[in-house]
């Protein structure tokens, strides 16, 4: 599995509004494409992307074959206590890319 | 010297044959990648009424931002975002986004709570033509909001085949 890119502040206030940005690579095939014998390509989409902190869901997302390849999001969450920022990203096969991040509060 | 005669007119029948059995298949070709129907403005709304039902759809609070002429369709960024405090009181539940005219009316769906402090998500998406997208906030009252932008694409997406 290819690697995924995330960019979490290192350091906040309390109470602070951080933004997060994420990265995974992915061709994210919409499975209306055909290759160059004309056979259909099979879809292989992410279809759901998790983000908890310390353990609790902040965000969460479903995604259809219109999001581009390599999705990207941007999103914001409240920082409150130091700990880490966990990522899923689950497939249409199931597989799932995992990534994290920890945050200090200062 | 008949013989020869005889062989290179046999070896002209083979080859026409062969090139009208060849022609045949390019005759045949054009049905066989032939492309799937777009999704439409009805389909659109159909799949906006799966999501909030009866309940009136307010014009306002949200803000979709997408580039007015996009050249290429395969990345499109996006951003919404909702006027709105985020407290435990008042906040959005979530966002979806729906397009016109990809084979599927929907893009993408984000769930968020009160603790997500700001009601802003940015991703890229792909659009197959010129067309108009929606967004649709739900509130933590079950109101909906959305807002709409039109988008020009010079370079489509989702359709393409690798050729």
């Amino acid at each position: 599995m290819a690697p995924v890119r995330v960019n979490v502040p290192r350091k906040a206030r309390r109470g602070e509004v951080i933004e997060i940005k994420t990265l995974a690579s992915h061709p994210m095939e919409t499975g209306y494409r055909r290759d160059n014998v004309g056979n259909p390509i099979p879809r292989n989409i992410i279809c759901q992307f998790r983000c908890t902190y310390n353990g609790v869901e902040v965000f969460r997302a479903d995604f259809f074959p219109a999001v581009a390849a390599n999705p990207f999001l941007s999103f914001f969450t409240v920082a409150d206590e130091s700990g880490t920022v966990e990522f899923q990203w689950i497939d249409d096969h199931g597989n799932i890319q995992a990534a994290s991040a920890s945050i200090e509060i200062e | 010297m008949d013989k020869t005669l005889q062989n290179t007119a046999a070896t002209r029948r083979k080859f026409l044959t062969a090139a009208a059995r060849l022609l045949g298949v390019f005759a045949i070709l054009p049905k066989v990648t032939m492309r799937r129907a777009a999704a439409t403005p009805d389909s659109m709304a159909a799949a906006i009424r799966a999501v909030v039902g009866e309940a009136p759809v307010g014009q306002g609070k949200v803000k979709l931002d997408l580039p007015p002429l996009v050249e290429n369709g395969n990345a499109v960024p996006v951003t919404v975002s909702v006027e709105t405090p985020m407290t435990e009181a008042e906040y959005v539940k979530s966002i979806y986004i729906f397009n016109e005219k990809n084979p599927q009316p929907n893009v993408a769906t984000f769930y968020l709570g009160p603790c997500a402090g700001r009601a802003q998500v940015s991703t890229r998406i792909r659009l197959a033509d010129s067309q108009k997208v929606v967004a649709i906030a739900q509130l933590s009252n079950n109101s909906f909001w959305s807002d709409s932008a039109d988008v020009m694409v010079t370079l489509a997406a989702c359709l393409e085949d690798l050729r």
